[in-house]
């Protein structure tokens, strides 16, 4: 229920932050109970851009479907995209060629990258710092020109389909990937001069919304809100596709399970992105691009599950098939909706300032948690 | 807390505001860096893969390659193309399938290029505009083929 | 040589020809209204597109360029915008105290400016207590803010006006403190004096570290009391989407912005006169040719130099620095400011008994 009245019978203050709001980055509603600055509980409203995928899903045929899926985390689009069409081909049991492999990780972990330096600068802007988020998108700029020019467009690609890639990459895709690492290593120090090392930004970040890592599990967070306390979650390592296993990369681990955790984490796991694509960059190897797959696809009757790391968390694609051309029911498990889950748990006792450092550092993508 | 970590704790964190005062600073200063595009003015140069929307090429005799068989109706995940089919009388009396229009709604399209790939004899392709905003609704409903055009010779 | 000086007693000398002398006083003091309120409107102009160019730079951006030549009408533009705007009164807002807000605002602001000595010999008025009435009138500031807050009948609004209470009422203590410093090596409360006291070199120079330290202390504590980022709180956009002028729309609004800027302004222009020499040249002890050299610059391209310095450093910190959360900021002013300016104060008492200053 939303309070209508000014305050509660305890007389706490009820304020509603969203669904319009700077702070929550689309149409989250967050109803928060307050005493003086101090946050007595945190209650996420949903649904103010469910726009039924899943159902929507169930009536498209397994080439179509995958499209829509750039539309729940849209920050990485590419992700969404591949987890969708890893579980066709699981499905369908297609040997997908190696150039597309690792096309598709170079893609994925430039995705990741756009997504963790959007947050960065959102992140900023949250604790009232303006000027990063310019910074962050004149590299993320660089990132979207390249994702443009092979895939054709700059935030909903609808590039990997089953059986491999739309398309092969452009003839400057390995140049424009190699000078944006350049400019990457050029630029990465500025983010710690600004914002890391600051002592105000440290100060906002430290033992601020603690997770402990028995938490993290109970509540299901994944992805860099997850390793932030300590739980070793990453996809990539734990269950590989593609040829992650193949690859050399560290999973970023933090222990102190606060904001500032997470934040380390995101900044770390650029690095190791930019370390993956690093190695696949000059031995993409020849061949093709898409495996032959028939005109119209057909699961066979069965369920079929694949999870991918997106660069929220775990993102898990669940078909149930019924044989036909499209599928009986599809669930996706968002990473978005588990990481919110835990914030009424992390924000509890902490002050106002303090939760939309939290939601930062959760990154939450609205219509990721919605769908 | 010791007096000494007070007066370092104080020196070190005055010290982190001036390295981020340091890089604004050369960011102020050195206006070369600025990366604004004055859109209107400068138009962007967009790869030639860049999907704008889908159009049908026609050559110089007005003839396009689309047969009318409805694949990228088919393949079309919002509906976005409809194929509306008529029959023309070839030279040797025979009916032969052709499309009357193609009808294509801009303000459905996801620019997925789902159509482009179905496509068996690369009728459409995607053209690189953007600027798509008009003042009503109705002109977004774009018919792909020119008045008056017919297929190519030697497309099946 | 034309001066500000030098035109108010050309104005004076022939108003009291032509008048007799209660008219004259009048006609001055209409006229000195009308200056106020032009300087007023003036400011707010310049320092709006000042702070959104400085902004873009910094975010390597271009800012502002399309109303007039490189955008330089652009505040003028927003001006006109919120002048014909509608200004609304939300449905259960106190709305006597709700309209009065901004005005309490302006005539805050308006009423800081009368000590200020723009150049040699131009000051509105010049009084043996400058120092004092300035902190006494600053602290009006923040009930304008509360009454705004209050008036709004919005949970936003409430908690911003609360949180610059806070914010105001504790940095006002090291802003005086840092201030008297410099009245403790002068020996006087008057501006005037105080500029004066400046001729052989700005007070920057002259008072060794214990100065520099008040000078830091001075700025980091103007900034909390003007309500600009870092410490921007009873407006944090993030967290209360506008904080106490949440409600506020139209003329109304813009009156708030315009405090805002000018009292960025007269703590600069405060800051400047105090440990810069407001507009004293740039003097080196007995060197005359050298102070020489210094004094054909006029007086007020001095003192608005400086000031602008001030309001420069003031937005580089807007557009440099993260916020604050509300306990960080108690505690750096009752945990760091407060004493370190005490001691401070001490420190520079005893260089004033013992004359260690130039």
């Amino acid at each position: 229920m939303i309070e209508e009245s000014f305050t509660t019978a305890e007389g706490d203050l009820v304020i509603n932050v969203g669904p319009q709001h700077p702070a929550t980055h689309g149409v989250l509603h967050l109803v928060i109970t307050l005493n003086g600055e101090t946050i007595k509980k945190v209650e996420p409203h949903l649904g103010y851009i469910h726009r039924s995928i899943e159902k929507m899903s169930e009536s498209l045929t397994y080439r179509q479907f995958i499209y829509v899926t750039s539309r729940m985390d849209y920050l990485s689009a590419h992700i969404n995209n591949h987890a969708c069409a890893l579980c066709v081909e699981k499905g369908l049991q297609i040997e997908v060629p190696g150039r597309a492999q690792s096309i598709r990780i170079i893609m994925d972990e430039l995705t990741r990258i756009a997504s963790h330096e959007l947050w960065w600068g959102a992140m900023s802007m949250d604790l009232g710092a303006f000027t990063p988020f310019f910074h962050a998108f004149r590299e993320r700029e660089v990132i979207n020109e390249i994702m443009e020019e092979t895939c054709g467009a700059r935030l909903t690609m609808n590039y990997m389909v089953p059986g491999g890639v739309m398309a092969d990459i452009h003839p400057n895709f390995q140049r424009r990937v190699k000078d944006f690492i350049t400019l990457y290593k050029k630029k990465i120090h500025e983010y710690d001069e600004l914002i890391t090392g600051n002592i105000i930004f440290q100060n906002r970040m430290k033992n601020v919304g603690y997770l402990s890592s028995e938490d993290a599990i109970a509540y299901g967070v994944t992805g860099p809100a997850g390793r932030g306390s300590g739980v070793s979650c990453d996809v990539r390592k734990h269950s590989p596709y593609e040829i992650y296993d193949k690859l050399e990369f560290d999973e970023v681990l933090e222990t102190a399970g606060d904001s500032f955790a997470r934040y380390l984490v995101r900044i770390r796991e650029m690095n190791q992105s930019v370390r993956i694509i690093e190695q696949l960059i000059d031995n993409i190897p020849d061949g093709d691009f898409q495996a032959k797959t028939k005109a119209v696809l057909k699961l066979p009757k069965g369920e079929f599950y694949q999870r991918v790391e997106t660069a929220r968390g775990e993102l898990g694609v669940y078909i149930v098939s019924e044989g036909g051309t499209t599928p009986y029911r599809i669930k996706y498990r968002s990473p978005g909706f588990s990481n919110l889950s835990a914030l009424d748990h992390m924000a509890r006792g902490s002050k106002l300032g303090d939760l939309v450092a939290m939601m930062g550092t959760l990154d939450l993508v609205i219509p990721d948690i919605d769908r | 807390m010791s007096i000494g970590k007070y007066i370092k704790d104080v020196f070190s964190g005055l010290w982190s505001l001036v390295v981020g005062l340091k890089r604004t600073l050369y960011y102020f200063t050195h206006h070369k860096e600025i990366i604004t595009e004055q859109y209107p003015e400068t138009k962007p140069v967009l790869p030639e893969r860049f999907k704008g929307e889908v159009v049908m090429p026609h050559d110089e005799k007005n003839e396009h390659r689309c047969t009318g068989c409805t694949a990228c109706e088919l393949a079309c995940p919002n509906g976005t193309i409809k194929v509306i089919t008529k029959f023309d009388i070839t030279p040797e009396g025979k009916k032969k399938k052709a499309i009357d229009k193609l009808v294509y709604r801009l303000e459905l399209c996801t620019m997925c290029n789902l159509c482009i790939e179905a496509c068996p004899s690369d009728a459409i392709k995607m053209a690189q505009t953007f600027e798509h905003s008009v003042y009503d609704r109705s002109q977004l409903n774009k018919v792909l083929n020119n008045p008056g055009s017919k297929i190519m010779d030697g497309v099946e | 040589m034309w001066s500000f000086s030098h035109i108010a007693d050309l104005l004076h000398e022939w108003l009291s020809k032509t008048f007799n002398p209660t008219f004259t006083l009048i006609i001055e003091m209409v006229l000195a209204g009308v200056a106020v309120i032009g300087l007023f409107a003036a400011l707010g102009l310049v320092l709006v597109i000042m702070e959104r160019k400085v902004s873009a730079w910094i975010q390597i951006r271009l800012g502002p360029n399309r109303v007039g030549p490189k955008g330089m009408f652009q505040s003028l533009a927003d001006t006109l915008k919120l002048l014909v705007k509608e200004g609304m009164t939300p449905d259960g807002a106190d709305k006597f105290l709700f309209n009065l807000a901004p005005f309490i605002a302006m005539i805050v602001a308006m009423l800081l400016m009368a000590p200020i000595a723009f150049a040699n010999n131009f000051q509105f008025w010049d009084m043996n207590i400058g120092v004092l009435y300035i902190s006494a009138i600053s602290s009006i500031s923040v009930i304008s803010i509360l009454m705004a807050g209050w008036a709004s009948n919005n949970k936003y609004s409430l908690m911003g006006a609360m949180r610059s209470g806070a914010q105001i009422v504790s940095y006002e203590l090291s802003a005086g403190l840092s201030v008297l410093s410099v009245v403790v090596l002068t020996g006087s409360l008057s501006l005037n004096d105080i500029i004066h006291s400046q001729e052989n070199g700005w007070w920057i120079f002259k008072g060794h570290l214990p100065i520099w330290i008040s000078f830091i202390t001075f700025i980091i504590a103007v900034t909390a009391e003007t309500n600009r980022a870092p410490f921007d709180l009873a407006e944090a956009e993030s967290e209360l989407t506008a904080g106490f002028h949440t409600e506020y729309s139209g003329m109304k609004f813009a009156l708030f912005f315009l405090a805002e800027y000018v009292n960025v302004f007269i703590v600069c222009a405060i800051g400047a006169t105090l440990f810069l020499g407001g507009w004293m040249p740039f003097h080196i002890g007995h060197l005359q040719a050298f102070n020489h050299v210094m004094d054909y610059i006029p007086s007020s391209v001095w003192f608005f130099g400086k000031t602008f310095f001030l309001i420069f450093v003031i937005m580089w910190f807007r557009w440099t620095f993260p916020r604050l959360r509300i306990d960080q900021l108690l505690n750096l002013e009752w945990k760091y400011l407060l004493p370190i300016s005490m001691i401070n104060l001490l420190l520079v008492t005893l260089m004033a008994i013992m004359g260690w200053h130039f």
